[in-house]
């Protein structure tokens, strides 16, 4: 595909309507991004500072609980974003068909949203408690009726992989309003033409989704995948506010990690945690964007 | 109408301006504020205010507002940000010994070695707050001793005696268990308190290698290594192998906990004195059913107690009120404020390292257990009393030997390289 030559337009809005948040991202974001980077380097104490090179790096890998950190990080991105996909996407093109008291469902989903994520946490760890949360008192009542003895598992507290699930579970129903959002935006800009043209040639339902929706709702499922596997990549608040990263180190995930050894005071060291963070993000979520904007350009 | 309450008002402002000033003078122009900065721990919230109290009254004109922090990590992290961006109270609270030194005291902090007030210190408290040959702090509170807190009612029930030895301890448990209860209560939904079996455990690990706490320092000794050292981690897997533990501990809360073993759903509780503050508030009625016994050791001749030397209350280098902080900081020294420490159930539990201060007879059983050890100079202090070098994640570690995701020689392993990590961060010489 030959790309098109664009002319260079100028923009009609003069460089002082952009200073405003352009001094903001400057001051908030640009510049200590560059002073993270030579931090990174020293041995840091808040109170003074010694260069030590590459050493915080190479501390930083041999970090018992890296390994931990990085697979708990991948998984969790992967398992937050997709299913965040399906669900915002099912509730999307429910929300979008014909339904009593849309509106109402609507800001329902969408709710969670715009709750504290702190808040979320610390409301689930409570929810959660394997003894005196609500859960798992309802599934010992529900264990009595049938008859079968049981405590209910240790949401947050159990020695495997649960406590990473559990947390991965409430950060989709946190999150699952902003993509239905955006999928409920992609779905509103496909012609109903095209249905009703299926539906000549006698296409089902399915049929319609396969064929129409979800090629045409492309922009909108990349655009959710995207950001939120970025977003559980560095995800961070919810895991703190839930397991704080435990038991032990089992839902550590790299921001948790790197956010205790700033507890530690070891500034410099956690400084080159979030360096190393920052390119394990963009290493991973830089292709697939340009990978979604390339299918986005051919479609 | 409007006129006349004009009138009235202008004629009653001068009178009433003149009078305020009269009235305001002595006590406005020396009104001094300063503020202080504590841990949010309900004892510690309890003695401030009953210890700020007393001193306006003694003092017109001086005031304190105290501020609460986190305690743990978190607290850590406040207390040095603050320090760094110069924003620190005018007096603060905070540990004694490695975490104090991580505080850069010479650059940060206001030298008290020659304040007068320095006389009613004991001069055994001031090396876990000095640095560079300088006093930094006065002590705050007493010292109290790291063990085992149990209940009395089930140990007279059972028939039991208080352990000295490991063996022993474990003889116990196991009747404890066939009895139904829970043995060993531990609490992992509050991290810090996984630690007690190996903090506690340092005055049998001093006693077997006298000179750890040096080595150790210098990188020379490993917790790995170091056999006395290890039995801590090997405690804990061996509770967990037993199935000792109570059935909810990974997500049991320190006030949990404590309401536990005063209730008598669990017999033993590895813990610190500083908690009888919370049992006297939290279950007076069971208060006397708690008693404390040293952690068992590998023989029966070593029997003693881990001591927490008590933390120190200091003045940043920063503050505008110095004057005013001093006299506070010093008035904390004296016997009048040891007499409110003193009023506030439970806690004093040991020496105040304050010249001719002393605790009250009247103590909860639990402590009356502590001071025996203190009579019998059977004492050690803690390991991060002698040594500035404590890893971050021994807590996070230990839990791990407690629900069995390692074991107790890789748990060792796994915090030696923490240490390593700390010390590097420290800029210590040698590792």
């Amino acid at each position: 595909m030959s790309k098109v030559k664009q002319k260079k337009i100028k923009s009609p809005y003069s460089y002082a309507l952009v200073a405003p948040i352009g001094i903001i991202f400057l001051i908030f974001f640009v510049i200590p991004t560059i002073v993270s980077f030579f931090f990174s380097m020293t041995r840091w104490t808040l109170f003074d500072w010694e260069f030590v090179g590459f050493e915080n790096f190479t501390q930083y890998f041999k970090e018992a609980s890296l390994a931990i950190g990085f697979k708990n990080t991948l998984i969790y991105g992967v398992i937050t974003s997709a299913l965040k996909v399906v669900f915002g996407l099912a509730l999307a093109i429910l929300l979008t068909g014909r339904l009593r008291a849309k509106g109402f469902l609507r800001s329902v989903v969408y709710f969670p949203v715009l709750v504290s994520t702190i808040g979320v946490g610390f409301t689930f760890s409570v929810l959660l408690d394997p003894n005196y949360g609500a859960v798992n008192k309802s599934i010992v009542a529900f264990g009595k009726m049938i008859g079968w003895e049981t405590y209910g598992p240790g949401w947050l507290v159990d020695p495997n992989l649960l406590p990473l699930f559990s947390i991965a579970f409430v950060d989709i129903w946190k999150g699952v309003g902003m993509a239905t959002v955006i999928f409920m935006a992609g779905l509103a800009a496909i012609p109903q033409e095209y249905y009703e043209a299926l539906s000549v040639d006698g296409g089902n339902a399915w049929d319609k989704f396969r064929s129409i929706t979800l090629p045409l709702v492309r922009p909108a499922t990349a655009s959710v995948i995207i950001l939120s596997f970025i977003g559980g990549l560095r995800s961070f608040d919810l895991i703190w506010a839930m397991t704080g990263g435990g038991p032990g180190f089992l839902s550590d995930v790299i921001a948790s990690i790197n956010y205790k050894q700033y507890q530690a005071g070891f500034y410099g060291l956690a400084t080159a945690g979030n360096v190393i963070l920052l390119l394990f993000v963009l290493a991973l979520a830089g292709p697939m964007y340009m990978y979604f904007n390339k299918k986005e350009r051919q479609v | 109408m409007k006129k006349i309450m004009l009138r009235a008002i202008a004629a009653a402002l001068p009178a009433s301006l003149v009078f305020g000033a009269a009235v305001a003078v002595p006590s406005q122009a020396a009104d001094v504020t300063i503020t202080w900065l504590v841990d949010n721990g309900q004892a510690t919230q309890d003695v401030a205010k009953a210890l700020v109290t007393a001193y306006e009254k003694a003092n017109p004109g001086y005031k304190v507002t105290v501020n609460l922090r986190p305690g743990g990590g978190d607290g850590d992290n406040l207390v040095k940000t603050k320090l760094a961006t110069g924003e620190m109270e005018d007096v603060f609270t905070y540990n004694s010994g490695s975490l104090f030194q991580a505080l850069a005291p010479t650059k940060n902090l206001l030298d008290l070695t020659k304040e007068p007030f320095e006389k009613n210190v004991l001069s055994s408290f001031n090396p876990v707050v000095s640095a560079g040959g300088k006093v930094y702090g006065v002590p705050f509170g007493t010292a109290v001793g790291g063990g085992i807190l149990y209940n009395k009612k089930i140990y007279a029930k059972l028939k039991l005696k208080v352990p000295t030895t490991w063996a022993e301890f474990m003889a116990n448990n196991k009747k404890i268990k066939a009895a139904g209860i829970d043995p060993v209560i531990q609490s992992y939904k509050d991290t810090w308190t996984s630690q007690l079996f190996v903090l506690a455990d340092y005055y049998n690990v001093q006693n077997a290698s006298p000179k750890f706490a040096a080595d150790y320092t210098a990188g020379k000794e490993k917790y790995a290594k170091n056999k006395a050292a290890l039995r801590g981690f090997q405690y804990i897997e061996e509770l967990k192998k037993a199935g000792y533990f109570n059935r909810d501990y990974a997500s049991t809360t320190y006030a949990q906990a404590l309401e536990k073993v005063a209730l008598g759903k669990g017999a033993h509780y590895p813990m610190a004195t500083w908690a009888f503050p919370q049992i006297a508030s939290q279950t007076p009625d069971n208060l006397e059913d708690v008693g404390f016994f040293a952690q068992p050791s590998s023989k029966a001749s070593v029997n003693g107690v881990t001591v927490w030397v008590p933390s120190g209350t200091y003045i940043p280098a920063a503050t505008k009120n110095a004057a005013a902080a001093k006299k506070f900081v010093g008035w904390l020294t004296t016997a009048k404020a040891i007499d409110v420490m003193n009023s506030v159930e439970g806690f004093a539990g040991g020496p105040y390292y304050i010249k001719g201060a002393s605790i009250p007879n009247a103590l909860p059983g639990g402590v009356k257990d502590l001071i025996k050890y203190f009579d019998k100079n059977a004492t050690a202090p803690a390991l991060e009393f002698v040594s500035p070098i404590k890893g971050p994640n021994l807590e996070k570690i230990l839990i791990e030997v407690g629900l069995g995701i390692t074991t107790a020689a890789k748990a060792a392993a796994a915090y030696d390289a923490d240490v390593v990590k700390q010390a590097k961060q420290l800029g210590l010489k040698g590792w």
